[in-house]
């Protein structure tokens, strides 16, 4: 049986339902574009980093596999064991395998998109593993089973009374005290222990760098840093589109990354992680995972630029209103919507048409990835591969032809009951039918731009061929 | 030959050039005062315009859905009935972005590259071809809000963008100006798209409609008595959303106040 692909449009009416939740989802993710902006302004070689960022980027995609090996080769003189992942499930026994060798049961991790992808929470539970979410908002997604509905700040979509009730469930705290400080203190009191007897940490990484063997992860919590110390163990997931050639290279990306993302200079924390400590092991898992696809779709490949900044959801209007889990994706947002695709066709088919293809996105992304022109395209891609429902298809074709020959359109147009007339009544009202859920139509006018013209422009131009004459 | 007005030295009475007006199938149907307008205020501007009666529509519904083969049709006959003019001006900032940067369903012509060369929106047309900058006739004593549709903002660049900390730039501000009377209101997010967006009105219904009436709100907040715009599209769908919604708030298409519209 076929996929059913996600009802975006649906999520998003029972999302805009909840006003409390919309207004302040909205108003949140406003504010990060403001200060975003400010942080722009302040910089007048903004644009000049952006497209730097881009060519580094675009350089080092071009070049992957270089860079990549010599990572490795790098990576191994610092002591750093490094592993290749061709996709999630490979990546999940390769976890597991470092994990059993040593005997760990628990595991600390920091915030990891990767890691989401490969789904390694349930793999590893089911082979009697405890993670847990070292990351605010990741742990109150993990405690409340959701995807993280944003790739910068995963619980954005909750309100605290949310979070209050979610804590009480788990920690046994007061299910009505919501005061942030105290959720944080509670969060912090039952994380603690946990991390202090962690048998392994586990990061993501923002960047590795080919020519030092090195990798950077950028965090505001500083929980990273706990999770790859404390334990005498860190592994460290990152996609293989995360490298950069040159240690220089990294500064274009740090002033970009938090200023995009949160409109603040710098994350709180910018750890470079050199080789594992004293007595400890450090591990770093390159995972494919469909970028080497990817990277050989021409009009997609630069998706992989992305620095995961989230800044392209912060200004899309359509993600502020429809939350981040109603893209039932690991991505949401328009960066989402035009990764997702590449992993399942189908399933994410109805993404790339949750946009008003607005373009607010691509200026605001920092390694200019031309999103809303990928949006676009892959439209075209989904219709080639019939990923369009049957009606919406139907429509477009009956609406082509109608348009192609002026009499017959004259006639579809010369007065409503025309109209119903020529159009299917099953795709009018069906289809077409959502416009007045609530909105009001547009009013009746007495006559069209094209009668008037031929009532008032009676000399019409010579040489003028008017097919449409005779219409009834 | 394509003609281009107004560029000579100053005193130069601008040229006469042979305009295809094209009117959007919406604005046909529904705002036919908005064809009127554009095409009144090009011929009293002393253009030679024509409207080729057989017009349908752009092909950008069917393209922008990613049926693109679905456009050849309506590319072909816009490309038969224009190729002929020195320019091609039409009121919508949409269906300009389709034939300049999206008609790729027909053969790459030599006719199709003069069509897409040659086409514009209105208000660019005003203010970068013909570059008029008064308009003696117009009165418009009313606070109004600005709305630059998405195609108009980002595509054919006819004002800064805010993402992108460019210096501001506004033109069809410019042109307004030149209108006696006219005051501007300046709403909380003038950048945001309004979540018309073509298809996207009724496929996703409940973000298009809130979008919507967030922004006929912010505007209305900002004091505007009017919401103004170079794209009856976007203002059909904000004007339902107003109305549904008890928002007090007038739509007028920018040529109409141009063009002398009295309120």
């Amino acid at each position: 049986m076929k996929e059913k692909p996600i009802n975006h449009a649906g999520a998003a009416a029972t999302f805009i339902a909840d006003k409390p939740h919309l207004d302040f989802h909205d108003a949140r993710l406003w504010d990060m574009r403001q200060k975003r902006d400010a942080q722009m302004h302040v910089l007048p070689e903004w644009q000049d980093l952006r497209s730097r960022a881009s060519a580094i980027k675009e350089h080092a995609l071009a070049n992957l596999a270089d860079y990549l090996e010599e990572f490795e080769r790098n990576a191994k003189r610092n002591g750093i064991h490094v592993h290749w992942a061709a996709d999630g499930t490979e990546h999940n026994r390769i976890v597991a395998e470092i994990l059993a060798a040593r005997g760990a049961r628990t595991l600390i991790k920091s915030k990891s998109m990767v890691t989401e992808e490969c789904d390694l929470r349930p793999y590893l539970a089911a082979r009697g593993v405890t993670v847990t979410e070292t990351d605010l908002g990741e742990r109150i997604q993990q405690l409340d089973d959701q995807l993280p509905s944003h790739i910068v700040v995963p619980s954005v979509h909750k309100l605290t009374e949310d979070v209050a009730r979610i804590f009480a469930r788990h920690y046994g705290t007061d299910p009505d005290a919501d005061d942030p400080h105290q959720l944080a203190e509670a969060q912090r009191l039952a994380a603690r222990p946990v991390i202090l007897h962690a048998d392994a940490g586990m990061t993501g990484g923002n960047f590795f760098v080919a020519e030092t063997g090195t990798f950077v992860v950028c965090t505001n919590e500083g929980n990273a840093d706990l999770s790859a110390t404390v334990p005498g163990v860190h592994i460290a997931t990152i996609g293989i589109e995360r490298v950069v050639p040159r240690m220089a290279d990294l500064g274009v990306f740090i002033r970009l990354l938090s200023r995009s993302a949160l409109g603040s200079p710098i994350t709180q924390y910018t750890s470079h992680f050199r080789g594992p400590q004293d007595g400890g092991e450090m591990h770093v898992i390159l995972v494919d995972n469909g970028r080497s696809a990817r990277l050989g779709m021409d009009d997609f490949w630069t998706s992989l630029k992305c620095i995961r900044c989230g800044a392209c959801m912060n200004t899309c209007p359509v993600y502020r209103r429809s939350g981040g889990l109603s893209y039932g994706a690991v991505y949401s947002g328009p960066i989402g919507a035009i990764i997702d695709p590449t992993f399942n066709e189908r399933k994410y088919s109805t993404l790339p048409y949750a946009s008003t293809l607005n373009g607010s996105c691509t200026n605001v992304c920092p390694v200019k990835i031309n999103i809303h022109e990928q949006l676009f395209k892959w439209r075209q891609v989904l219709v080639e591969h019939h990923q369009m429902p049957f009606v919406k298809r139907e429509i477009m074709h009956m609406a082509g032809k109608l348009m192609g020959q002026p009499k017959l359109y004259r006639a579809a147009i010369a007065g409503t009951e025309t109209a119903l007339g020529t159009l299917p009544r099953f795709a009018l009202y069906n289809w077409l039918n959502p416009w007045g859920k609530n909105r009001e139509l547009p009013e009746p006018v007495k006559e069209t731009f094209h009668s008037w013209y031929r009532r008032n422009r009676p000399a019409a131009k010579p040489g003028q061929t008017d097919n449409a004459e005779n219409t009834p | 030959m394509t003609a281009r007005a107004g560029g000579g030295a100053e005193g130069e009475s601008p040229m006469r050039m042979k305009i295809g007006l094209f009117v959007p199938c919406y604005v046909d149907a529904f705002y036919p005062g908005v064809g009127i307008a554009t095409l009144e205020l090009l011929e009293r501007l002393g253009q030679d315009v024509t409207y080729p009666q057989e017009q349908t529509c752009c092909g950008q519904p069917m393209t922008n859905a990613g049926c693109v083969s679905d456009s050849a049709a309506a590319e072909a006959l816009f490309v038969r009935l224009f190729a002929g003019f020195d320019a091609i001006v039409m009121p919508s900032g949409s269906c300009t972005h389709h034939v300049r940067a999206h008609f790729d369903a027909i053969e790459q012509t030599d006719a199709v590259r003069h069509v897409r060369a040659n086409t514009y929106e209105l208000v660019e047309f005003l203010h970068d071809v013909l570059k008029v900058r008064d308009f003696p006739w117009a009165e418009f004593p009313h606070t109004v809000g600005l709305h630059n549709s998405c195609s108009s903002l980002r595509a054919l660049r006819t004002a800064s963008m805010s993402e992108l900390g460019e210096p501001a730039f506004s033109k069809p501000m410019t042109l307004l100006s030149g209108v006696k009377g006219i005051r501007f209101a300046t709403p909380a997010r003038p950048d945001e798209c309004c979540g018309f967006g073509g298809t996207f009105s009724v496929s996703e219904e409940a973000v298009s409609a809130r979008m919507g009436l967030d922004k006929v709100r912010d505007h209305h907040q900002a004091g505007a008595e009017y919401i103004v715009s170079a794209d009856s599209s976007c203002m059909m769908h904000q004007r339902g959303c107003a109305e549904r919604a008890g928002v007090n708030i007038r739509f007028i298409h920018i040529a109409e106040i141009l063009n002398g519209a009295r309120q």
